[in-house]
């Protein structure tokens, strides 16, 4: 390499002056035709640095972040992701592919795509589900705009629970931004929806219903199925969130009159990430043309035998551009092979022991909670997945900066309510958090 | 290397693992799978009655990812010349940097308690601010394409904020088909430029489609022919004169690392692909990482939360004007800090290397080809004509020399295109093989390529049929 060049570009000295000499320069920089207005002559300021003094870098910016155990979930979960998920996702041949435009020598990423896709299929009872989007809160809005697209819906509201993680409801606006298209919300009653006052509320041009199981508040939704019957006596498509270990255990979206279903399938496949996760998206079948993202089919080759391709590739941006059904090239591919290897590893036991103990977990740290003096848990009378909301006699921000203090973070949700998360990765310290709790709550 | 290649020597076989006529290696559902009895503390009727999927132990799953691996080419296969993709080396060390147990903390967590991740946020929004120009930087679009959705939204709200409702974004045809779906996906009118003979933008043409509905102009440059768009300043004035902005689409930006910034060159709003010219790894497909650069002017409008310092300490704020979020968190954490780690590895001589390397390979490789180049002079990608070939036949026909062809017949103002970017992580012996594949195909008959590949895992794939009668899960292959 040159000395001071990039540690990546593997040009011995011999070897650059050869090729300079091949196209007939005198240096690289004869190859630039940029004119000399627009010729940036200063400096970027960043030094370079060896590997292992960046490594320390990381290390010594990060050791800022205190230590903290997390409470915490609302939208983004924290479960063990086996190591088998981490060694075998590194592989080379996976991580440095793209897109697999050429499905001859892609055979195996996307036969892994094509797998999380049948999973998906399984968990949600739809037809249909593509290899990725984002994350949730764009599944969400890439949901609200396919709901413009096809026939049998019409209107222009979009009805959403007033309570959402934030970031979901402020990203599903910008993506109705575009079109003709008002996001609405609807009360919810006891930490799930008041299906009585959305029935109200939903007219002939409701396009949209959302709800979540389970909810932002941990609840389980238990009258889903009436939602989708409401939706559907409006033509509105009911959309449903959720995540791949609830889907696990409750009842299949499609029998509750889902037609779509979206939500982080990161629960699988990616631990606590700063929010970095995958959007789910499945939906009914005769959405099929008008689908977002990226689909797996399967194919045959010239041998005879079931290959795996891209397919329907005329719905999306490099061939349809602005009649595209979505913007989306990018996608989260590689998150998607950690979540179906993660599924594989759990296997229909491990993932019903683990969506059970999700509902086990929280029921028994509510109740530990329930005895501490100046809290009271849960203040939703509903079934818990992981988390669940308290209710504290001390201000909820007083509360939580206490808990903060002696090590615990938990979420702040109303003046007098903090929300807890429980899974495998924090349970261990639940007796502290308890002893804390008792120390800070009154 | 010469063009009389042996092809018997100079060749690649990919692993392939047949289970029997029907099929290579068997789907996960077809190895074991069971439907279990849903027993959990719930009742019944919220629940469903059984779960059937895949059952296998872990030595049966490292067998079939492994496998399954081996039936995958990436870059460290081989050359990977896809053209606007820069599919250049992935560091390895950047891995365990984006694991680092420290940063793997909620998104929820209050601001004091995550001032590590904070601060790593904003050296990098500053870092790319000074990479390209740009006085304020967002990192929460999680791709390129989401980083142009929130870029034209950050100009449709600049200019509502002027009371100037505009209708129109103007994309050259030959961008990339993001441009148009993302300008759409804002509710713009999307107004495609007609190129020059040149292969650059016609100022005539973009006098013609400018006008006081023009909310913005998205370019890429140097633009996917790998041509400078030497007219840019006085592009960026005829768009400023009729009140709009100017967007740079970052896919092109190893080209310029260290020559150029957009900032300078006139763009008020760009992204960048990082997972193109800052080497995290496209994992397939994704994830990247999109984030967004803009002028002081417009930083009042970027998404919700952005990071800053004050008295020492980070902080997130809302810019006054934000246009809201675009992800539901802080975009893919993971592919940010291995961003931060590439660009703090390299520092200013090190990514000035990288484009000047870029920029020799393309050309070293161009000299060699025996297909014409009609366009230049480019810079870190150049697109080849495969003339009366097909140039999707005379891509599959490259795989057999362990190759990942070009991207081809892209953009359409090349015949039969082959949109070739080496990247600067390929070495002269690489380079010259590379070549050597190019020509070999350039003299292939027709029946060869129509017939290639044939050492790759699958043989050529009748994509057509597929999309015909989609088979999308295990499920659909069930039913037959």
């Amino acid at each position: 390499m040159t000395a001071n060049g990039s540690p990546y570009a593997p040009h011995t000295d011999a070897d650059r002056e050869a090729m300079l000499s091949a196209v007939g320069a005198d240096d690289e920089e004869a190859l630039f035709d940029i004119p000399d207005d627009v010729r940036f002559d200063g400096e970027f300021g960043i030094e370079a640095r060896g590997e292992r003094a960046v490594r320390s870098l990381v290390d010594r910016t990060l050791s800022a972040n205190d230590d903290l155990v997390e409470l915490l979930g609302r939208g983004h979960y924290d479960h063990y992701v086996p190591s088998m998920v981490d060694h075998l996702s590194d592989r080379s041949e996976f991580l440095t592919s793209y897109t697999q435009y050429q499905p001859e020598v892609a055979q195996g990423f996307l036969q892994a795509l094509f797998e999380y896709q049948s999973m998906l299929v399984e968990l949600t009872g739809l037809g249909v589900a593509n290899c990725s989007m984002y994350d949730a809160a764009t599944a969400l809005g890439e949901a609200a705009t396919l709901a413009t697209r096809v026939r049998s819906t019409s209107g222009t509201r979009v009805l959403v629970p007033e309570r959402l993680q934030a970031g979901r409801r402020r990203v599903l606006d910008n993506y109705v931004s575009g079109h003709d298209l008002a996001v609405e919300t609807y009360p919810m009653d006891d930490g799930t929806a008041d299906v009585d006052a959305l029935a109200s509320l939903a007219d002939e041009e409701t396009v949209l219903v959302y709800a979540e199981t389970p909810t932002v508040r941990g609840a389980v939704e238990e009258r889903a199925d009436e939602i989708g019957t409401l939706a559907d006596d409006h033509d509105a498509m009911f959309v449903l969130g959720s995540d791949p270990v609830a889907l696990s255990v409750l009842e299949e979206p499609a029998s509750l009159g889902a037609d779509v279903v979206v939500g982080d399938a990161a629960t699988l496949g990616v631990p606590t990430a700063y929010g970095m996760g995958i959007g789910l998206f499945a939906c009914r079948e005769d959405y099929l043309r008008q689908v977002p993202g990226r689909l797996v089919g399967v194919a045959e080759d010239e041998t005879g035998r079931r290959t795996y391709t891209l397919t329907l590739q005329t719905r999306e941006q490099h061939i349809r551009r602005e009649r595209a059904t979505s913007n989306i090239c990018t996608n989260q591919a590689w998150v998607a092979l950690r979540t179906a290897m993660h599924a594989a590893w759990l296997g229909p036991d491990g993932l019903v022991e683990l969506a059970g103990d999700c509902v086990e977990r929280a029921r028994e740290l509510a109740a530990r909670v329930d005895d501490v003096d100046g809290v009271r848990a849960p203040v939703h009378d509903r079934h818990h997945f992981r988390e669940f909301v308290a209710r504290t006699d001390r201000p909820a921000p007083a509360v939580a900066d206490d808990l903060e203090a002696a090590g615990y973070a938990v979420h702040v949700v109303g003046d007098h309510e903090i929300q807890l998360c429980t899974t495998e990765t924090n349970e261990e310290a639940l007796d502290g958090f308890v002893a804390a709790l008792r120390e800070v709550a009154r | 290397m010469t063009d009389d290649t042996d092809h018997e020597t100079f060749a690649y076989d990919q692993a392939r693992w047949t289970d029997d006529d029907e099929r290579y290696e068997p789907l996960l559902s077809e190895k074991n799978t069971e439907a279990v009895d849903v027993d959990t503390p719930l009742p019944d009727e919220l629940t469903r009655e059984e779960l059937e999927l895949p059952s296998l132990s872990e030595p049966e799953l490292a067998r079939h990812y492994t496998r399954l691996s081996e039936m995958n080419y990436g870059v460290d296969s081989g050359p990977f010349p896809l053209g606007s993709c820069t599919m250049k080396y992935n560091p390895k060390f950047t891995e365990d940097v984006a694991v680092h147990p420290d940063g793997l903390v909620h998104p929820d967590r209050s601001a004091d308690t995550v001032q590590g991740n904070l601060q790593l946020q904003y050296e990098l929004q500053d870092y790319l601010g000074r990479i390209g120009g740009m006085d304020a930087v967002t990192l929460q679009p999680p791709a390129g394409a989401a980083g142009e959705f929130t870029g034209i939204l950050v100009a449709r709200e600049y200019h509502r904020a002027n009371d100037d409702d505009r209708s129109e974004v103007i994309v050259p045809e030959s961008a990339h088909g993001t441009n148009f779906a993302s300008a759409a996906m804002a509710g713009y009118d999307v107004v495609t430029l007609p190129g020059g003979d040149d292969g650059r933008v016609d100022l005539e043409a973009l006098e013609a489609a400018l006008s006081e509905e023009t909310a913005a102009l998205m370019l890429t440059n140097p633009n996917t022919l790998g041509l400078f768009e030497r007219d840019i300043v006085e592009i960026a004035e005829m768009v400023h004169d009729v009140g709009g902005l100017l967007y740079y689409d970052g896919a092109n930006l190893n080209a310029l690392l260290g020559r150029a910034r957009p900032g300078d060159m006139g763009f008020d709003i760009m992204h960048y692909n990082v997972h193109k010219t800052f080497a995290t790894p496209h994992g397939g497909g994704g994830p990247g990482a999109g984030p967004v650069g803009v002028t002081a002017e417009l930083a009042e409008f970027l998404p919700d939360p952005h990071v800053r310092k004050a008295d020492g300490d980070y902080e997130r704020y809302s810019p006054d004007s934000s246009i809201g979020k675009v992800h539901g968190y802080a975009g893919n954490w993971l592919v940010l800090v291995k961003t931060f780690a590439y660009i703090a590895r390299l520092g200013d001589e090190g990514l000035a290397d990288a484009s000047a390397k870029a920029v020799l390979n393309a050309n070293y490789l161009a000299e060699q080809l025996e297909y014409e180049v009609p366009f230049g002079p480019f810079h870190h990608e150049f697109v080849a004509s495969a003339g009366d070939q097909d140039a999707a036949d005379a891509a599959k026909r490259m795989l057999d020399y362990g190759v990942h062809p070009p991207t081809t017949k892209w953009p359409e103002i090349v015949e039969e295109a082959l949109m070739t970017e080496p990247t600067e992580a390929e070495n002269r012996r690489s380079l010259d093989q590379l070549a050597a594949a190019f020509n070999a195909v350039r003299n292939d008959d027709e029946e060869t390529l129509e017939t290639a590949p044939e050492r790759t895992a699958a043989g050529r794939i009748d994509q057509v049929a597929a999309a015909r009668d989609p088979e999308l899960s295990w499920q659909a292959l069930d039913e037959e």
